[in-house]
């Protein structure tokens, strides 16, 4: 009797669930029905503008910097990242690499921009992630396609992947603890399955990303930030090895899924 | 013994794991990256880095340890729980669904702590009809203590529990609220009220 009464509630809410599911859906869908009126777009060209602006301590532009493709070329490069520099020798992502040459090429103080490197809530994207966005908008339409195949790669991968299952902290997460199942919600929110290349290859590529919620454009580095908020660990410190090595690890799983950056996301 | 662990840890990651990360980095690596990576961390936010022997066991067999580690870890999570001093387990429903729809507490963004701590069960749990933004990480919770009869012994059950999810649920993604110190025992009375109560919307008008 009680087990009766258990399916009848079972089948009820799922039949809520998928309700609620096509509710989100039909959200997502009218924010994607005209890219060009991602707000997005606006900071990926306010980061171009920046790549040409001589600027920092040194007063240069950053057409000398390299992406990865040889000094000032962008178009591509963002797809190939995160990558192993000889020069840096260590395992870049780009808004990493972007740090590297700031401080490198226009003389900026490292420490000062890692102290407060994302905009809170209602403020626009910082400069180094408005410059982020227009690169990786120069790779819209590419794969995912970093080789991982020198040394220092695969050991950022095989860090990267371990740190997605360590769990630590008050509250015993991981990233894992939300991103290792499938079709899975918190509150209405759905949850991508990370360690699955199908469900990698949909999402990761968005990224930098305008969120509506939040207006502003959110990078890869602060979506990691905000994660570790939530997961109740400190500040994670933008261009850690342990943030390049989880962008290693989400890029190489969604490796051949398509850059479509920035996105616009809930 | 040790040995004999280690070795058969390695040997399920090397099965378990993706073709693109065969090698593992060296723990003392992955630790010293972890401390690195959270500099502005507070002198007594150090422990958050480093996990306990159960988050070890559990990240290392990706939450599904074989079942010894299984229930060596289960009998060690159930010896941390504390029982109210007056043998009572249900306390207030209503501050219970105050606890299960608050998230807040222990973010960095929290202290000093303005309020008190949630237990954040809508973000993971369906548990009454009336709330429809609620998550599936976590069980269905709809009429849990009258599916169950209201039992005594269903109520010590969720009681243990929702105080170390692991004393139940090995490897479980629920935090351990009451073991480290998330929720107080009169809060995770609440939430046991919550569920257990026949006047809580758990059980009743469903």
């Amino acid at each position: 009797m009680a087990a009766c009464a258990a399916v009848a509630i079972a089948s009820a809410a799922m039949a809520q669930d998928t309700e609620t599911e096509k509710g989100i859906e039909k959200y997502r869908q009218m924010l994607r029905e005209d890219p060009w009126s991602n707000p997005g777009l606006l900071d990926a060209d306010r980061g171009e503008a920046l790549w040409k602006t001589p600027r920092g301590p040194k007063n240069v532009s950053l057409e000398q910097c390299d992406l990865g493709k040889g000094p000032g070329v962008v178009d591509g490069a963002f797809a190939e990242l995160p990558r192993y520099f000889a020069d840096a020798d260590r395992v870049l992502d780009v808004e990493t690499r972007l740090l590297w040459c700031m401080e490198k090429l226009q003389g900026f103080n490292r420490a000062d921009l890692v102290k407060k490197p994302h905009p809170g809530g209602g403020q626009p994207v910082k400069e180094l992630g408005a410059v982020a966005t227009y690169v990786a908008s120069k790779s819209s339409g590419l794969k995912y396609a970093a080789k991982m195949q020198h040394p220092k790669e695969k050991e950022v991968l095989a860090l990267g992947q371990t740190i997605f299952f360590r769990r630590s902290g008050p509250f015993d997460f991981a990233c894992a603890t939300c991103h290792a199942a499938e079709g899975t919600r918190i509150r209405l929110q759905g949850l991508p399955r990370l360690s699955s290349p199908a469900a990698a290859r949909k999402v990761v590529g968005e990224w930098p990303a305008y969120r509506v919620s939040t207006t502003h454009v959110m990078t890869m580095q602060h979506r990691l930030y905000d994660c570790y908020w939530q997961m109740r660990m400190p500040e994670l410190e933008m261009g850690s090895d342990v943030s390049v090595a989880l962008v290693a690890y989400l890029t190489k799983t969604a490796e051949g899924g398509e850059i479509s950056a920035p996105g616009l996301k809930r | 013994m040790r040995t004999i662990s280690i070795a058969a840890l390695g040997l399920v990651l090397a099965a378990g794991s993706i073709a693109h990360a065969q090698q593992m980095p060296d723990p003392a690596r992955v630790d010293a990256a972890v401390k690195a990576a959270f500099p502005a961390a507070p002198a007594d936010w150090q422990g958050r880095l480093t996990p306990d022997a159960t988050m070890k066991e559990c990240s290392a067999y990706h939450n599904n340890p074989p079942k010894a580690v299984a229930d060596a870890l289960q009998k060690r999570e159930l010896a941390t729980v504390k029982y109210p001093a007056d043998g009572k387990l249900i306390g207030d429903w209503k501050n219970g669904e105050k606890l299960a729809q608050s998230g807040y507490g222990m973010r960095f963004s929290d202290y000093p702590p303005r309020t008190v701590s949630g237990g954040n069960c809508y973000a993971c749990h369906q548990i009454t009809k009336k709330e429809v933004s609620y998550g599936t990480i976590g069980p269905r919770l709809l009429e849990y203590g009258k599916l169950r009869d209201f039992s005594a012994d269903a109520t010590k059950a969720v009681y243990e529990r929702i105080y170390n999810s692991q004393s139940a649920f090995p490897c479980s993604n629920m935090p351990r609220f009451g073991t480290n110190g998330i929720l107080t025992i009169d809060q995770i009375k609440d939430v046991v009220a919550l569920l257990m109560s026949p006047d809580s919307p758990v059980n009743k008008d469903q």
